[in-house]
């Protein structure tokens, strides 16, 4: 199709079968926000776990004016971004970004920008494992039938017996979320932090789980409500620390080590979000 | 520190060229090329394509040279390449009961119409390292070789064994088969389902599963009717033309267990069986796929489910190696975001015990 993309393979390497059927998958996601739709998913030349569901989803929906911004823990430098940007850079020939709010794809693993998405931009999400009951109900059988049901209450219970015998929840990321009021959602394991920014966010958002095979999505606008008790309100992750890079005192940190004798240094989890603080600040 | 953790692409190419280099091996040492890997390395040839469900020998040779070796790997390799290929046609049913035999053996009795054919295995050797083979001399075969085995009817042993009654009858099936490539996993998974993925399903965990069963997990009583090894055609039938044309022969391996069953209200007793069927020469795996497609029989026959090799949605979602590998080798991702996320709960949930204790105290 594309003159730029790699000989020998079709334009984003899946066949445009394959594609049609994860866009169809992809529209009963976005038909029925938060619940789970299988689809036939394909044997990727990246390993299961290392973002083929993510990569499937960009593959079915990417077309060639488009510009891709991958990350990975919020950076772009990070090697399995630079890997799966190389990929659809060779596969494509599309342009690549590290600015977010140039992107009208982003492909993300573990974090969302700090940048707030607008309307038109699409993220898509790698998902390891998209199940929220699984680590309460091994069985797919079982859990599809309690997501039918809306069957959330031993979720409720396991959160309740948190607070019981630590005083408050112990999930720390893959914080279970209720999406539209109706289905249970594990937003892929991003930290705390970020669920907020699901909540009727303007952008699309796509989630690719390849080994698990897979799909559902957040429509633009859509109600994302992060488990919580009236007594015990959902929290985020906070530290006593800006970022020592750029000064910025409301993104995500990474904690450090720098040296043999604990000595720990905080800066920006989101490389582009730091990046553009610090020009902002150089400007003025 | 911070710049050596954020990987980049400098650092990925040159880890590429050191693994070409490594692959490569010492410069002074003849390079392998296909045909040695394709003809001296034979069986991890037939693992490969089994597990990588490709049959091409050029390729799966390809694919362990590309991987140094490490069979996973190369079947990972080999089914990334198979997913971009057009389905241009569907065989018809192989007909193993017309194959050209070369090894051909019944466990359960002495003597069975066609003969029993040892053929070219390791069953009987005494597993010494060959120091001739070391020095390069090849073993001078026996002038005296028997002659090649008389191509007379080889009757499948469970058809004896259905002529008396004594074993299940297996009805074709109306529908077309199903294809987990095309359509994902659905519990509870059908038998022709469940024997694509024990087919493609990874050697060495279908062998401790079946071997399990032996073990008294999910024991069915097994006994190896017949193991048979040979080449069967491939047809198709091809719709301009309605009927049956031979593309090609392949290698196949099959196994049929029988296994003691009491009978249930709606059945007698009777044999019922497991089956097995691989590339190549893979005996092991076609061995140990059928002792778990049999323990994966237990709910249609009424039995009890009460081990792991019994249990489909714990069988089936983790027999595929190219899943399992990638996803427990994704724990050398990076995972600093949710690792900070645990760090400072850990340390909000330590501030909280140790807030808890003083007041105690």
């Amino acid at each position: 199709m594309s003159a730029l993309a790699s000989p020998g393979y079709n334009f984003a390497y899946l066949d445009e079968q394959t594609k049609r059927m994860i866009r169809r998958a992809i529209l009963k996601a976005v038909a029925v926000p938060g619940y789970q739709v299988p689809f036939a998913g394909r044997e990727m030349p990246l390993p299961y776990g290392w973002g083929t569901g993510g990569i499937q989803v960009t593959a079915s929906i990417i077309g060639p004016e488009d510009r891709l911004k991958v990350i990975d823990q919020g950076a772009d430098d990070t090697t399995n971004a630079v890997s799966i940007r190389r990929f659809f850079a060779k596969t494509a020939g599309v342009a690549t970004t590290t600015r977010t709010r140039e992107a009208t794809i982003i492909q993300t693993r573990h974090r969302i920008p700090e940048t707030p998405l607008a309307a038109g931009q699409i993220m898509v999400l790698q998902v390891p494992v998209p199940e929220p009951l699984r680590w309460l109900e091994p069985r797919e059988t079982e859990t599809r039938r309690m997501h039918a049901e809306a069957d959330y209450g031993s979720m409720y219970v396991k959160l309740y017996e948190d607070i019981a015998r630590v005083g408050r929840i112990t999930a720390a990321y893959d914080y279970p979320v209720m999406v539209n009021g109706r289905y249970l959602m594990r937003p892929s394991p991003i930290p705390r932090f970020d669920n907020p920014k699901l909540d009727r966010s303007p952008a699309l958002k796509l989630f690719g789980a390849g080994r698990e095979k897979r799909i559902f999505a957040l429509p633009p606008h859509t109600p994302v409500k992060s488990l919580d008790f009236e007594d015990h309100p959902f929290t985020i992750e906070r530290w006593a620390q800006r970022c020592q890079r750029c000064g910025s005192g409301e993104s995500f940190l990474d904690e450090i080590v720098v040296d043999d004798r604990g000595t720990r240094r905080f800066v920006c989890s989101d490389t582009d979000h730091c990046e553009t603080v610090l020009e902002r600040r150089r400007g003025t | 520190m911070y710049v050596a953790v954020k990987g980049g692409e400098a650092a990925i190419d040159a880890a590429h060229n050191l693994l070409a280099e490594r692959r490569r091996g010492d410069p002074a040492v003849a390079e392998l090329d296909l045909a040695q890997i394709r003809e001296q390395l034979s069986l991890a040839v037939d693992r490969v394509m089994a597990e990588g469900a490709l049959h091409d020998r050029d390729l799966a040779a390809l694919a362990i040279k590309q991987a140094r070796g490490d069979l996973v790997e190369a079947i990972f390799l080999l089914r990334a390449y198979r997913t971009t290929l057009p389905r241009l046609a569907v065989s018809e049913p192989i007909d193993t009961a017309r194959m050209r035999i070369e090894r051909r053996i019944s466990a359960a009795f002495k003597d069975v119409p066609g003969g029993q054919i040892l053929g070219p295995t390791f069953d009987y050797t005494h597993r010494l390292l060959d120091f001739a083979l070391a020095a390069g001399t090849a073993p001078v075969p026996p002038a005296d070789l028997p002659a090649p085995a008389p191509a007379g009817p080889m009757p499948q042993v469970a058809e004896i064994l259905g002529g008396e009654g004594l074993i299940e009858r297996e009805a074709a099936a109306e529908d077309a088969p199903g294809d987990l490539t095309r359509a994902p996993l659905a519990y509870p998974a059908a038998r022709d389902v469940r024997l694509q993925a024990l087919a493609r399903g990874d050697e060495g965990y279908l062998l401790a599963l079946g071997y399990s069963t032996q073990r008294g997990y999910g024991r069915n009583h097994p006994f190896a009717a017949e193991i048979r090894q040979g080449h069967v055609s491939v047809e198709i039938v091809p719709p301009e033309l309605g009927f049956a044309v031979e593309i090609g022969e392949i290698a196949v391996c099959e196994c049929q267990m029988v296994n003691q069953f009491m009978g249930s209200e709606a059945a007698p007793p009777q044999f019922t069986s497991g089956y097995g069927l691989s590339f190549g020469g893979a005996e092991r795996k076609a061995m140990a796929m059928a002792l778990v497609d049999r323990a994966l029989r237990a709910r249609e026959l009424g039995e009890e489910v009460l081990a792991p090799a019994q249990d489909q949605e714990f069988v089936l979602s983790h027999a595929d190696n190219v899943e399992a590998s990638g996803f427990v080798q994704h724990l050398k991702l990076p995972h600093y975001v949710d690792f900070q996320s645990e760090l400072e709960l850990l340390r909000r949930l330590r501030r909280d015990w140790s807030a808890r204790r003083e007041a105690a105290e």
